[in-house]
């Protein structure tokens, strides 16, 4: 394996297992305080125990999230110091702020998880609102971070320099809101889905109904309303790739040659040598109205982006579409959920619709995996993007392949080890959490 | 608003040291404790360190993100050279901090915790040692920019005998902290003794290690003596650090513990200052005998500015908060 390889693949692997775990970090502090709210107000004990349950959960999530991000802050400089020596004075705002956000969190969730019986009950409810509020601070700032690479901004390049520097102007770039709103989206999507997921599981099992079914509820409403929003956001984002990133979009729907009106390709098999899509299902003119608003509006495809500013086109392509397969798939479950709850049906009868629930456990990480996928591969060859190239960017020290296998090892027995303790936690649930002896679930 | 950036930047790598490094500490604690012992030393860490922990390690962050947006130049240099002993001390982060949490949140206590008891300890034992070999590196002028091949631009670069000097001194300073930090922490006198003795040890060995640094920069032809001793700041520095060692044994004789943290921690600032007044602002000493300094590579004036901004608004957040934290789980005195 090539060092630059090595070092793309490290970087993908590194952001990879780090989404997800900090997704769930900025996510289940909402439901955790939803949950303890209604504990609050109504003194349900069934209440008190989730929440407890929950926070060693997101415990679990976030050291694992919060070691896996300093990671990150030095992998940055360990693989793209050519990158981090130019940009980090530029980008880096978002990343000052988020360490003050990151800081924050962390505190509070000490006062959480070590809060109970010590602390006045409203402050403790405060402070587990605190991790939550302040972990989507993070997630959106670190966003705004990386949609600077999308959309360069705060500075001009001048002979290979950069100039006029201004870090506000950076972090407020074109693409932070599109981007910020997605992800934010997205997370709540997920972790929703596998969090209900998990319970419509332990439902279906006959196991502690009470207790997993207020937590489905709780994450099934923020799931589905995030499931159900996010086709307006993924709109947002798909007119501003357009008009931004016309290779990116481009990869995205594999579009060899420049359309008017262009079609909306669904599936289909890529052939990047022949520049040729087969077997995919064609809706005329759909792409045009994505992009532009238009059915009739011109598409620009890749025939009008040089050869070598070209990004990967299939695995672009199959990303965008896993993403918008299974955005859609979910947008559904949630909308036959919704329908559900209006006609007030018993959702303990309905066994097929907790079974939907099952199955989409992975799927919101699925997709949000997809869509970082189409994000940094579509932006390829770039790291900065028309500015510098992800090539010019990778350390100089050879061997970066080893580093990369160590860390594939680490970041595989870490995701056996969490999900060996949750399955432990889940299975502790009856002992831990009955109500004929709660003292035991102090740790 | 460079000033202020810059002691942002010396305030996070000193307190990521103090309580970042007690927290490593107890892990090293916990590994030399004998094995009768070490549930009991497991509990009391817990209570002590548990809550704080995470924050502890903020630090890190903070300082590394000053380092990035203010000092790119600085954060490069270092990230390209010292890329092996980095990637050391991040794994062992990453094993520490993962071991830790799961050691407590694993629902069923079976054999899997001798797994996350070894991998805390040692982990807790390679990080600060790595830690101490980068900062020891980055002063120790064995970073060459114009090597060739692969051992002297990546490898000996740390790897010199003053380097693993400084780690194995830091790894008894933190050791240390920790200990004078548990003392405090324990409800029963037994406990209190058994800290009270891994104190001494650990001081000891700090001494060692510490003369062994003296050494072994003779050693690489490295000017510490001078560093040390031919500058006001740096002497008075190591007056004050050895005057407090010895205040800190005669109480720990008479088991006088109340100030020992505060004396701990103010032997320990001193050391870093005598150490490091002399190159003030130079942060990376390079093999060719330049030297990379804070001033030469700070970011543009818009960065900085903003930088300083974020930090100074942040602390005002961060500090009561953290303060409050500390204050509300510290042992209560019976």
């Amino acid at each position: 394996m090539d060092d630059f390889l090595a070092a793309r693949s490290q970087m993908a692997l590194s952001l990879g297992f780090h989404i997800i775990f900090s997704c769930i970090g900025m996510v289940m502090p909402f439901f955790m305080a939803v949950s303890h709210y209604k504990w609050l107000k109504t003194n349900d004990e069934v209440y008190k125990n989730l929440t407890k349950a929950w926070s060693k959960g997101v415990a679990i999530f976030f050291a694992t999230g919060a070691v896996s991000g300093t990671m990150l802050s030095f992998e940055l400089g360990l693989l793209w110091p050519k990158f981090m020596e130019h940009a980090g004075p530029i980008f880096g705002m978002p990343f000052s702020l988020e360490g003050t956000a990151f800081f924050i969190e962390a505190i509070a969730l000490g006062f959480f998880l070590y809060g109970w019986d010590k602390l006045n009950k409203w402050f403790h409810w405060f402070t587990g609102m605190v991790v939550g509020v302040s972990g989507l601070a993070s997630g959106i700032l670190v966003v705004a971070a990386n949609a600077w690479m999308n959309s360069p901004a705060g500075f001009d390049f001048v002979n290979g320099k950069y100039l006029n520097i201004d870090p506000i102007e950076a972090m407020f770039n074109k693409a932070w809101f599109s981007q910020a709103l997605h992800m934010c989206l997205a997370a709540f999507t997920a972790t929703g889905f596998a969090v209900a997921g998990v319970h419509a599981l332990m439902i279906l099992r006959n196991q502690n109904k009470v207790f997993h079914l207020k937590a489905f509820k709780i994450a099934a409403v923020f799931a589905c309303i995030g499931a159900l929003l996010q086709p307006l956001s993924g709109d947002i984002s798909a007119k501003d790739v357009a008009k931004r990133q016309p290779a990116k979009l481009a990869a995205m729907e594999a579009l060899y040659q420049t359309e008017k009106p262009a079609p909306l390709l669904i599936g289909g098999i890529v052939n990047e040598k022949d520049k040729t899509v087969k077997g995919a299902i064609k809706v005329p003119g759909a792409l045009s109205f994505l992009a532009h608003g238009d059915f009739k509006a011109e598409v620009k495809g890749l025939d009008q982006i040089p050869e070598n500013e070209q990004p990967p086109v299939a695995i672009t392509h199959y990303a965008f579409q896993i993403m918008v397969g299974i955005g859609t798939l979910l947008a559904l479950i949630s909308l036959v959920y919704f329908i559900n709850l209006i006609r007030k049906k018993s959702l303990l009868e309905k066994r097929w619709l907790l079974k939907l629930f099952v199955l989409a456990i992975p799927l919101g990480y699925v997709a949000l995996e997809a869509g970082w996928v189409v994000t940094e591969v579509g932006r390829q060859p770039w790291i900065i993007y028309g500015i510098m190239r992800t090539k010019d960017a990778v350390t100089p020290m050879p061997g970066i392949a080893f580093s990369f296998y160590i860390f594939s090892a680490i970041y595989l027995s870490l995701s056996i080890i969490v999900t060996f303790l949750l399955y432990r936690q889940i299975k502790m649930v009856p002992v831990l959490y009955s109500n004929v002896n709660p003292k035991t679930s102090d740790h | 608003m460079e000033y202020v950036v810059i002691t942002f930047l010396c305030l996070g790598i000193l307190l990521y040291f103090l309580l970042g490094g007690a927290d490593f500490g107890a892990g090293i604690i916990e590994l030399f404790t004998s094995t009768k012992n070490r549930s009991r030393t497991r509990k009391t860490m817990y209570q002590a360190i548990g809550p704080v922990w995470e924050a502890n390690h903020m630090w890190l962050i903070i300082a590394i993100v000053i380092l990035f947006v203010g000092f790119p130049h600085i954060y490069t240099t270092m990230s390209v050279y010292l890329h092996i002993p980095l990637l050391i001390m991040l794994i062992g982060i990453i094993a520490r901090g993962t071991a830790f949490v799961f050691r407590h949140y694993d629902a069923i206590k079976d054999d899997m915790q001798w797994l996350y008891n070894r991998i805390f300890r040692y982990s807790s034992f390679v990080t600060p040692l790595f830690l101490g070999i980068i900062a020891g590196s980055v002063i120790s002028g064995h970073i060459d920019t114009d090597a060739k091949d692969f051992l002297s631009a990546y490898v000996y670069s740390w790897l010199n005998w003053f380097s693993v000097a400084v780690g194995l001194f830091t790894v008894a300073l933190c050791g240390f902290l920790a200990a004078i930090y548990l003392i405090g922490e324990t409800d029963n006198d037994h406990d209190k003794r058994r800290f009270i003795k891994k104190a001494e040890y650990m001081n000891i060995a700090a001494v060692i290690f510490g003369a062994m640094v003296f050494i072994a920069a003779q050693f690489d032809h490295i000017p510490l003596v001078d560093w040390v001793f031919k500058n006001m700041i740096g002497l008075t520095a190591i007056i004050l650090a050895s005057l407090s060692l010895i205040l800190l044994w005669y109480l720990l004789i008479k088991g006088k513990t109340q100030i020992l943290r505060v004396l701990a921690g103010f032997q320990v600032t001193m050391i870093l200052v005598a150490i490091s007044y002399a190159h003030f602002p130079n942060f990376i000493r390079l093999k060719n005998g330049e030297a990379i300094s804070l001033f030469e590579t700070v970011g543009p004036p818009k960065t900085i500015y903003s930088l300083g901004l974020a930090l100074l608004l942040g602390s005002i957040l961060i500090l009561p908060f953290l303060g409050y934290l500390f204050y509300k789980f510290k042992k209560k005195e019976e």
